[in-house]
């Protein structure tokens, strides 16, 4: 079975997965953040690598499939494309920057911690790579569990209600979705799961329309899009900053992943169906989300409604099928990632050295931690889409795509720009800028492992932002298969 | 000969007295025996339609047998009641060393 | 040397990374001269392009550094263009710019080590934007300048962050420029559906084909960029408020960078404006009614930075009337004339407030003139520069400007003419209250007048000197044989649009004569007016009335958006944060509460009672039963 580590998917899977296993058996504190470092780095390297291995001569590489349930037509099989490619970078840089910039956090049982945040990752990267509907939904299930525990067993007082909220609302959009894939699985005409199979399955309009909802509430649920987002703020608020940051920098990414790889192509017809109410609903809920981002008073929840709007144009410009917005939104992922990673630690540092998370309550940091600041700024100003940072990018090519699909749309959206501004500069008034409050009194200069890791991303948002060549270059061979693919299905 | 009609009468009798008797009284004995006379009622039902089918079936062919098994369930329900009717009562008896009542009103703790 | 275009923003990158991530090492000495001398280079460099640029025959270079996006059919370049126009900005900007990274070094040295350094790195970013803005080939990479610019002019107004005010300053002028900035995104976008393309080659060449009404829409998208950036009716509150930035960022945003984006942006598209009058029209409009308005407010302004700040952005609605009306090359013109008077206004304004400990207003001044003689003197030629005093440098563009809007239409003119005179008011009311009279400030701030170093004072005369003689490039042909130089050397970036120009009718000289100096004896009467009233000043406690005081406070637009956007926004959001909180996510919980309900109630029927099972049992079978009977159809 899937017991070979003579190619790339394998070892990624494999590599978090015993990992995280070992992870529970330590019962060291130290050890075992020292162990989930290693293992995280690990991946990380691997994961480097894969780069190497780009080029198609090497596929076997990339590609496998591995017996599995063989007498309903399921495989276990992996394909580490450019889209796949994207995202498990993502994945793989995440994992070591959250556990350097958590460091110092004491958790309860450390070890259960550690280990479950490794199955997460593990889970993560099955997702990015299944190429089979039933292999996909065990990892998508593989991803939620552990975050469950992650998020209900560790953070603030309402965290079982939260978490509780969270779990129920995502396994009802999973059962939505494995419906969904059963039917599909029913209508193959060779009785398969793999992804070719659902690619080359020409279903009828009617039921493309209702199978069409039954993947997307399920995905719409996990990205979080207006008016499915509800969990999200609570969760974000209530969990550990290291959960917030998996979940948000890169679990909410499988949401938007899944409806590019099993939604867009698999109904075509019932895309271009829907595609106005999906891009009103994006497009409202990106609007709605930051108007109430301007008024948050807790700076979780301000970050967590800033990344519904994110999220949201992501979501828009995916249905608007065009290729510039379509490339726009995978490297939006990655960069989403990145900048709302930054945005937690710096939000996670606060809470931990004053315990509160009251915009209203703080003041005049910058006086106190400038170099703090210096990153707080460019990373919340890269969140708005800066020219020169990394979102600008990925959100010029989402906006040009949602112009051609309707000039109106964008300018409404566009506004969300504007609004994106007001918020963060708020954010950054309230906080650092302006007299010392009494509370700020107290904060101090970020440790060096926070430094590093913020170092890291400034970096790479700067990177990306200003030579994202690369990035669209990796991404350009999967991306036009597959927009060849919805075109050819039409 | 009788009608069938009469036995009828006198077995939907004696199950509704059964019925109601276990829908309205207390006492799990009395419930019981009430139980026993539904039981009864429905012997009574099947003997009587055994010989009715019986009687039909000689009558277009003297040889026949048909009809007769219902007779035989008869007995096997006798004695099947007999055995529950000493599980019950042991129950019973169980029941009226712990609470010391036979009142099935204060058996209501799987309400919780 | 075109091809060593991109030393030119290389150089003040270098001196923002220097000074920025070497804010702590760095002594303050080494911090100015990495500061200042990072754009003396750029200067130099671009001085030596210029002269390139200048020899007759030169065509315009496109230099690509890498692909910036390319993506399907869609590429963008990180590609520099080097015509007259972009050199003619790069040397302002730079020119000026350098002048001002001078003047800083003597006027912040009060600043401790780090946050003077990070003052200088600020400027430099600065100045690295606006020159990634002018030199851009595309309008994506004009776009990314155009934000660089954006999010400096944020950093700089807000650099003493310990004051709110300031920070509300920073905050509303990001903001209000990032609402022109989605207009100009949106018209990017709408370039590229209609074009496939941002570079300034494509898009110009493929404009004459395209159908006005969308050239139309680009346009006017592409205007709401530079309103927000130069600062144009309704977007013009954020420059006022600007000058809580230090005094030589306000001189920054003001004169040589920032604000002329929108004038650049437009002249550099101006063949699309060219070939869409009702955009035309519009740009017309607005620039004389911000010209105007902005003048009006000037008058009854106390505060010195205030009035300058309101003098620029009436200037700035010139050069957009100027636009408007196809002086492609007057705009231009009075922004390099306005770079260099109102960066010495400026910047003797910052002097005075040097001198008075940080005292902006003028009431408490007076009588200036003999303690500070040299930035006196400067003021002076700045304030005669900008009234339009011939022969003194704003004359000429102005002057260039107002003919040019006669020829459109008279009414521009009369207009024009008024919002001069009206400037010439304020200036010298500006002037006469803070150096004529008596002193009227405390003694102790009498006490510690003195002259501003030399590292003040000689960007000053150096400014004063172009103040004067700058507008002597663009003397018309009517004083001078062979003039218009100006004109001719930016022609060949104009040429299209004057290729189109219809009305080819000229002024007779005696017409032009008349208005010239006409105008000057105007504007010479009104400054003797305000001269002999101000020079008299005296401290009132009269408050201002009716009129007086709706100028005096700026129209009430302030308060006005305040009421009709700030307001409803906030209010807007609180709605839909509790719209949020108790409908969808009530929702949300109460599919979750339905179900604990509902088993609750559920759970009533386990009663424990086995009289009711039964009962419940004998029901049901007798309803089994009556189901089945009737069970027939």
């Amino acid at each position: 079975m899937i017991a070979a580590f003579d190619n790339f998917p394998a070892l990624l899977i494999w590599l978090p997965l015993i990992g995280g296993i070992i992870s529970f058996f330590i019962k060291d504190e130290r050890n075992v953040k020292i162990w989930s470092l290693f293992s995280s780095v690990l991946t990380l390297a691997l994961m480097g690598i894969t780069f190497l291995y780009i080029d198609q001569k090497y596929y076997l590489l990339n590609e496998v499939k591995y017996f599995w349930l063989v007498d309903i037509g399921s495989s276990f099989g992996f394909s580490l494309d450019g889209i796949s490619r994207m995202l498990c970078l993502l994945n793989a840089i995440v994992f070591p920057l959250i556990f350097i910039s958590t460091w110092n956090t004491r958790y309860s049982s450390s070890n259960s911690f550690h280990g479950l945040m490794l199955l997460a990752q593990c889970g993560m990267m099955g997702v990015f790579m299944a190429t089979d509907a039933l292999v996909f939904y065990f990892f998508w299930e593989l991803a939620l569990i552990p975050t469950y525990f992650l998020a209900s067993q560790w953070g603030g007082e309402k965290r079982i209600q939260a978490a509780f909220k969270f779990f129920i609302y995502t396994f009802a959009g999973s059962l939505l979705l494995l419906v969904g894939i059963l039917y599909v699985y029913l209508k193959t005409p060779d009785q398969s799961f793999s992804l070719m199979s659902f690619y080359k399955l020409n279903l009828s309009a009617g039921e493309q329309n209702w199978l069409f909802w039954l993947f997307f509430v399920a995905f719409a649920i996990k990205m979080p899009i207006f008016p499915f987002h509800t969990w999200q703020p609570d969760v974000y608020e209530q969990s550990q900053p290291a959960v917030t940051m998996v979940l948000s920098a890169v679990m909410v990414k499988m949401g938007i992943f899944a409806v590019i790889r099993w939604l867009v192509p698999v109904f075509p017809a019932a895309v271009r169906n829907f595609d106005t109410i999906i891009i009103g609903l994006s497009v409202a809920g990106m609007i709605y989300a930051s108007c109430i981002a301007i008024v948050q008073d807790d700076i979780k929840r301000l970050i967590a409604w800033s990344s519904i709007a994110h999220i949201g144009l992501m979501c828009a410009a995916i249905f608007t099928l065009n290729d510039a917005a379509f490339s726009g939104v995978i490297v939006q992922m990655f960069n989403h990632g990145i900048n709302i990673l930054g945005l937690w630690i710096v939000a996670g540092l606060l809470e931990q050295q004053l315990g509160v998370r009251k915009i209203s309550q703080l003041g005049g940091i910058a006086q106190k931690a400038p170099v703090l600041t210096i990153m707080l700024v460019i990373v919340a100003l890269a969140n708005t889409a800066l020219p020169l940072t990394n979102a600008f990018v990925g959100e010029f090519l989402m906006f040009s795509g949602l112009f051609r699909f309707n000039a109106w749309v964008a300018a409404f959206a566009g506004l969300s720009i504007i609004l994106a501004a007001i918020y963060t500069l708020n954010m950054i008034k309230n906080v650092f800028y302006g007299g010392l409050s009494p509370l700020s009194e107290q904060v101090k200069e970020i440790t060096m492992n926070q430094r590093i890791v913020l170092a890291v991303i400034v970096v790479l948002i700067f990177m990306v932002g200003v030579y994202p060549a690369p990035m669209f270059e990796m991404i350009k061979a999967s991306t036009e298969t597959l927009l060849a693919r919805i075109a050819a299905k039409n | 000969m009788m009608p069938v009609n009469y036995y009828l009468f006198l077995s939907l009798t004696l199950f509704c007295i059964g019925i109601v008797g276990v829908l309205t009284r207390r006492n799990a004995i009395i419930i019981f025996m009430c139980i026993e006379l539904m039981l009864n009622a429905v012997n009574i039902l099947l003997v009587a339609f055994s010989k009715m089918q019986h009687l039909a079936a000689v009558a277009a062919n003297p040889a026949s047998a048909a009809g007769t098994e219902a007779q035989l369930f008869v007995f096997f329900i006798m004695v099947v009641a007999a055995a529950e009717v000493t599980v019950g009562l042991a129950i019973i008896v169980m029941m009226y060393r712990n609470i010391h009542s036979v009142d099935i009103n204060f058996l209501n703790r799987l309400k919780h | 040397m075109s091809k060593l275009i991109y030393l030119v923003p290389l150089f003040p990158l270098l001196g923002f990374l220097l000074n920025g991530l070497g804010r702590k090492y760095l002594s303050k000495t080494v911090v100015s001269v990495v500061g200042s001398g990072v754009i003396l280079a750029s200067f130099i460099v671009s001085l030596l392009i210029f002269l390139e640029v200048k020899e007759p025959g030169f065509t315009p270079q496109i230099i690509s550094l890498f692909d910036f996006i390319h993506v399907a059919k869609l590429n963008i370049a990180f590609a520099f263009q080097v015509d007259q126009l972009s050199s003619l900005f790069l040397l302002i900007i730079t020119g000026v710019g350098f002048l001002i990274h001078l003047y800083s070094s003597a006027y912040m040295k009060d600043e401790t080590e780090p946050h003077f350094a990070r003052y200088f790195a600020y400027l430099n970013l600065f100045v690295f934007s606006m020159l990634l803005l002018v030199l851009g080939a595309n309008y994506v990479i004009m776009f990314i300048g155009w934000e660089g610019v954006g999010l400096c002019s944020y950093l700089l107004i807000g650099y003493w962050f310990k004051n709110d005010e300031y920070n509300k300053a920073a905050k509303k002028a990001f903001v209000m420029n990032r609402i022109g900035d989605l207009g100009f995104l949106l018209g990017i976008f709408w370039m590229i559906s209609q074009f496939g393309s941002t570079d300034f080659s494509t898009v110009f060449a493929g404009a004459a084909e395209t159908p006005v009404k969308i050239l139309t829409g680009i346009t006017l998208l592409l205007f709401i960029g530079a309103m927000g950036k130069s600062a144009q009716i309704p977007l013009y509150t954020w420059l006022p408020d600007a000058m809580a930035g230090p005094t030589p960022v306000s001189a920054l945003i003001h004169a040589a960078t920032m604000v002329t984006a929108g004038i650049y942006m437009v002249a550099r598209s101006n063949i699309m404006y060219t070939l869409s009058p009702v955009t035309q029209t519009i740009v017309a409009i607005t620039g004389l009614a911000t010209a105007l308005f902005a003048a009006t407010i000037a008058l009854k302004q106390n505060d010195i930075k205030k009035v300058l700040a309101y003098s620029t952005v009436s200037q700035l609605g010139y050069m957009f009337l100027a636009l408007g009306v196809g002086a492609y090359t007057g705009a231009v013109f009075h922004v390099m004339t306005h770079a260099f008077f109102k960066a010495l206004l400026f910047l003797g304004a910052g002097s005075v407030i040097h001198a008075m400990h940080h005292e902006q207003d003028i009431r408490n001044m007076g009588g200036l003139k003999k303690y500070l003689p040299i930035t006196h003197i400067t003021f002076l030629l700045g304030c005669l520069a900008i009234a339009g005093i011939p022969p003194l440098s704003g004359f000429f563009s102005k002057d260039e400007i107002l003919t040019a809007s006669f020829l459109k239409s008279p009414a521009y003119y009369i207009l024009g003419v008024l919002g001069a005179l009206m400037t010439a008011f304020y200036m010298f009311r500006l002037y006469a209250m803070t150096f004529l009279g008596k002193f009227r400030g405390t003694h102790d701030q009498e006490h510690h007048l003195h002259e501003s170093p030399a590292a003040i004072t000689i960007p000053l005369i150096v400014l004063a000197i172009l103040s004067v003689a700058g507008g002597w490039i663009g003397i018309p042909d009517v004083l001078m044989k062979g003039g218009h130089r100006l004109e001719h050397f930016l022609a060949p970036v104009f040429a299209a649009s004057t290729a189109l120009k219809t009305e080819a009718h000229e002024l007779s000289h005696t017409m032009e004569y008349l208005m010239m100096f006409g105008v000057a004896a105007i504007i010479l009467v009104v400054i003797g007016l305000a001269w002999n009233r101000f020079s008299r000043y005296e401290k009132t406690s009269a408050q201002e009335t009716g009129i007086g005081k709706v100028l005096e406070n700026k129209w009430y637009v302030d308060e006005l958006y305040d009421a009709v956007i700030s307001k409803p926004l906030l209010w807007l959001s609180a709605f839909l944060k509790n719209f949020d909180k108790i409908f969808i996510d009530g929702i949300v919980n109460g599919a979750g509460k339905l179900v604990q309900y509902s088993s609750r109630q559920l759970r009533l029927v386990q009663s424990g009672q086995v009289g009711s099972y039964i009962l419940i049992m004998v029901t049901a079978t007798i309803l089994l039963f009556i189901i089945q009977f009737f069970w027939k159809s």
